[in-house]
C-alpha cells in the first residue's frame, strides 16, 4: 500500500468516524438521562434526509436554506417523538418503553416506505460538497474535509451547551439523579424534551453530512448507522458525550481499516462493530471512559 | 377436577378431528396460514420464555431460527438437488451427502440451536436490560452477516430453495402441545418459580439462594432450542430460505405476538399467534388495490407494515399487559366468562 491510498483511507475513516461520532451523542444523551435506547434514532437521522429531498428537489429551495431549516425541524420532529413514544410510559417497566422505542422506529421506517417508495432516492448534495480534490494521485471529495469540520463545530457547542448554560446544568443534573433534580425544581419533561430536540438535531447535522457523502437515501438506511453508532456509545462509554466521540471513530477508522487491509472481509464489514461490542461488554461493561456503577438494592 | 379433565379430553379429541379434516380437504393457502399460526406459536412460546418468565430481553430470535431452518434445510434436501442449488460454490463435502428424515433433522436443528444458544447465552447473559438486547440483537446479525457470506454452507446470498414441503398440520400442532407442555411443567416447577424470581427482582432473588447465571441459561438454552426447531417448520413450510429473511422484522413479529398476549402467558402467546398472523395475511390485502363499491381505493404498497408496528405501539402504550397479562387459560375462568357476560347482558 503506498503513501497515497494510506492517506485516502485515513480520511475515509477520519469522514466516516465523525459521522459515527455525531449520530453517537444523540444516543449518548438520550440514555444518560432516561436509561434507555431510543431505537427510533436511526430513523430520526433518516427522516433528516428525506426532509432535505423534499425541501430542495420537491419545493426546490436552494441548500442553504433547507439545510438549517432542516436541522431545526428534525430537532422539533425528536421532540414530537419523545412525546408520543416515551412520555406516557414514564413510569412503566423498562420492558414496555423498549418495546414501544422499537415500535416507533417500525412506524418510522414504514411511514418512510409508503410516502417516499422503497426505491432508493438521490439525496441533493450541494455543489460545492460534491467536488473533488486532487492531491498528487489522490483524490478526494471535499466533503471528506467538511464533516470533521462540522463535526468539530457541533461537538463544541454542544460542549458550552452542556457545561455552560443553565439548560445543560438541568440535563447533567437529571443525568445524575432523577428524583433529586425534580425535589429540586427542575422541570424534568423539558430537560428530556430539549434533549431529545438536540440529540437529533445532531443527528439531522450526522444526516445531511451522511447523505452529502454517500448520495443515496432508502427508508432502511438509518437501522444499520442506528445500531452501529448506539455500539459506538457503548464502546465509549454510554452516557458520556467525549466517550461517544471517541467510540465513533474508534469504530469508523476500524471499519475502513478492515476493509483497506483484509479485502477479503469485506463482507464481513458489519459485523465487526458487533463482535467489537460482545468484545467490550464482557472486558469492560461501562466502556472505556465509564466508571463502575455498585449496584443499589 | 375430573369435571375439567374430560373437557380437556374432548377438546383434544377436537383438535385432532380439525387437523384430521383439515390437512385433507382445506386448499393450500389456507394450510399454510394454519401451519404459520402454528410456527409463530412455537416462536412466540419460546421467546415468551426468555423475555416474558425470564424477564431477560433478548432480540436474538431471528438469528435462532435461521440456525434451525437451514440446519433442517440442509439435513433435509437430498444430495442430487444440493448440487444443482449449490451453484456458485459447491457446497462443503462433509454435508453433501449428509441426510435425516424431517422429524430427526428438526431435533437436531433444536440441538445445535440450543447449543450454539449456550454458547452465545454464556458470555452474554452477564448483561442486563438493553444492553443484554442489544447485544442479542447483534448476535443475531452476525449470524445473519455469517450466512450471507459462508457461502460452501449457506449458499451465500441466493439462499436454499427447493426445501422439501415436510411440514404439515399434524407436525406444527403437534409440536405447539409438546412445547406447551414442555413450558408449562418448566414454569410450575421449582425452576419456573425460580425464573419469575428473576424477573421480580434478580438482587432479592440472588439474595434467596437461586443461582441466576444456571437459571438464566436454562431459559435461554430451552428459548433456542424451540426457536430452532420453529425455525426448521418455517423452512420446510415455505420451501425457501435466504440470510435477508432473518432479518430483526421477523424477530418483531414474534415480539409483537409476546406482547400483544401477555408478557408471561403461555395462553396469552398462543392466541396472539393466531391472531397476528392472521391479521397479517388479512392486511396483504391492504396493499393491494380494491374496488369498495363507494370508493377506489388504490392500494397503498407498504401500508400493511405501517399498521402493523402503529398496532404494536398502540398495544404497549394503552393496553401494556396485553390479552391476558399473565393469567393462563382454565377451563373454570373460561366458563366464568360466559357467566359474567350473561350477567351484565341481564343488566341491560
Amino acid at each position: 500500500m503506498n503513501l497515497g491510498t494510506f492517506f485516502q483511507h485515513m480520511t475515509n475513516g477520519i469522514s466516516l468516524g465523525s459521522l459515527y461520532a455525531l449520530i453517537a451523542i444523540g444516543y449518548t444523551m438520550v440514555y444518560g438521562i432516561l436509561r434507555l435506547i431510543n431505537f427510533a434514532h436511526g430513523d430520526i437521522f433518516m427522516m433528516s434526509m428525506y426532509f432535505a429531498f423534499l425541501g430542495v428537489a420537491v419545493f426546490g429551495l436552494p441548500w442553504y436554506i433547507v439545510f438549517p431549516l432542516v436541522i431545526v425541524f428534525t430537532g422539533l420532529f425528536g421532540m414530537g417523538v419523545e412525546k408520543i413514544t416515551y412520555k406516557p410510559l414514564r413510569d412503566a417497566p423498562k420492558i414496555s418503553i423498549l418495546i414501544s422505542a422499537i415500535g416507533a422506529s417500525f412506524l418510522l421506517e414504514n411511514v418512510a416506505t409508503v410516502f417516499f417508495s422503497g426505491l432508493p432516492k438521490v439525496f441533493p448534495v450541494p455543489e460545492i460538497f460534491a467536488r473533488v480534490i486532487k492531491i498528487g494521485s489522490v483524490s478526494i471529495q471535499v466533503i471528506s474535509f467538511i464533516i470533521p469540520v462540522v463535526t468539530i463545530v457541533f461537538l463544541i457547542g454542544l460542549l458550552y451547551l452542556i457545561n455552560k448554560t443553565k439548560t445543560g446544568m438541568a440535563m447533567r443534573a437529571v443525568s445524575k439523579d432523577y428524583e433529586t433534580a425534580r425535589i429540586m425544581g427542575i422541570d424534568v419533561n423539558r430537560t428530556i424534551s430539549i434533549t431529545f430536540g438536540v440529540g437529533s438535531m445532531l443527528a439531522a447535522v450526522g444526516g445531511l453530512m451522511w447523505g452529502s457523502k454517500f448520495q443515496q437515501i432508502t427508508p432502511l438506511m438509518g437501522i444499520m448507522p442506528g445500531l452501529k453508532c448506539f455500539i459506538a456509545a457503548v464502546i465509549g462509554g454510554i452516557g458520556n458525550v467525549k466517550g461517544a466521540v471517541m467510540g465513533g471513530f474508534i469504530l469508523g477508522m476500524g471499519e475502513i481499516l478492515l476493509v483497506a487491509f483484509f479485502p477479503a472481509y469485506t463482507g464481513y464489514r458489519d459485523a465487526f462493530a458487533f463482535v467489537l461490542l460482545i468484545v467490550i461488554l464482557l472486558v469492560k461493561p461501562t466502556g472505556l471512559t465509564g466508571e463502575k456503577i455498585a449496584e443499589k438494592v | 377436577m375430573k369435571k375439567n379433565s374430560i373437557y380437556t379430553l374432548v377438546a383434544l379429541v377436537a383438535v385432532v378431528a380439525f387437523i384430521f379434516f383439515a390437512q385433507s380437504n382445506l386448499d393450500n393457502f389456507t394450510l399454510r396460514i394454519l401451519n404459520l399460526c402454528a410456527i409463530f406459536a412455537i416462536l412466540g412460546l419460546s421467546l415468551n420464555l426468555i423475555n416474558g418468565f425470564t424477564g431477560q430481553f433478548s432480540l436474538g430470535h431471528a438469528g435462532f431460527m435461521a440456525i434451525g431452518a437451514y440446519t433442517t434445510a440442509i439435513l433435509t434436501i437430498s444430495p442430487a438437488m444440493k448440487q444443482m442449488i449449490y451453484v456458485n460454490v459447491p457446497i462443503v463435502k462433509c454435508l453433501e451427502n449428509l441426510r435425516a428424515p424431517f422429524p430427526i433433522a428438526l431435533i437436531i436443528a433444536g440441538l445445535l440451536t440450543a447449543v450454539i444458544g449456550f454458547f452465545v447465552s454464556a458470555p452474554v447473559l452477564k448483561l442486563k436490560g438493553d444492553y443484554l438486547a442489544i447485544a442479542t440483537l447483534g448476535f443475531s446479525e452476525i449470524i445473519r452477516i455469517l450466512f450471507t457470506n459462508m457461502s460452501s454452507i449457506t449458499n451465500g446470498a441466493a439462499g436454499l430453495k427447493a426445501i422439501p414441503q415436510a411440514t404439515n398440520l399434524w407436525w406444527t400442532f403437534g409440536i405447539v402441545a409438546v412445547t406447551t407442555l414442555v413450558l408449562t411443567s418448566l414454569i410450575n416447577s421449582s425452576y419456573g418459580r425460580a425464573l419469575k424470581a428473576i424477573r421480580e427482582d434478580e438482587i432479592a432473588a440472588e439474595s434467596m439462594g437461586i443461582n441466576l447465571f444456571k437459571h438464566k441459561i436454562i431459559a435461554f438454552v430451552i428459548g433456542a432450542f424451540f426457536a430452532g426447531v420453529g425455525g426448521g417448520l418455517l423452512g420446510n413450510l415455505i420451501t425457501s430460505i435466504d440470510p435477508n429473511y432473518f432479518k430483526f422484522t421477523i424477530t418483531f413479529n414474534i415480539l409483537l405476538i409476546v406482547v400483544l398476549g401477555g408478557i408471561g402467558s403461555i395462553t396469552g402467546s398462543i392466541i396472539a399467534a393466531f391472531i397476528v398472523t392472521i391479521v397479517d395475511q388479512m392486511l396483504v390485502a391492504l396493499d393491494m388495490p380494491m374496488n369498495l363499491g363507494f370508493i377506489n381505493y388504490p392500494g397503498i404498497p407498504g401500508i400493511r407494515m405501517v399498521v402493523f408496528s402503529a398496532a404494536l405501539m398502540l398495544v404497549v402504550l394503552f393496553y401494556r399487559n396485553g390479552l391476558m397479562g399473565t393469567n393462563e387459560f382454565s377451563w373454570d375462568g373460561f366458563f366464568g366468562l360466559f357467566k359474567r357476560k350473561k350477567k351484565t347482558g341481564g343488566a341491560k
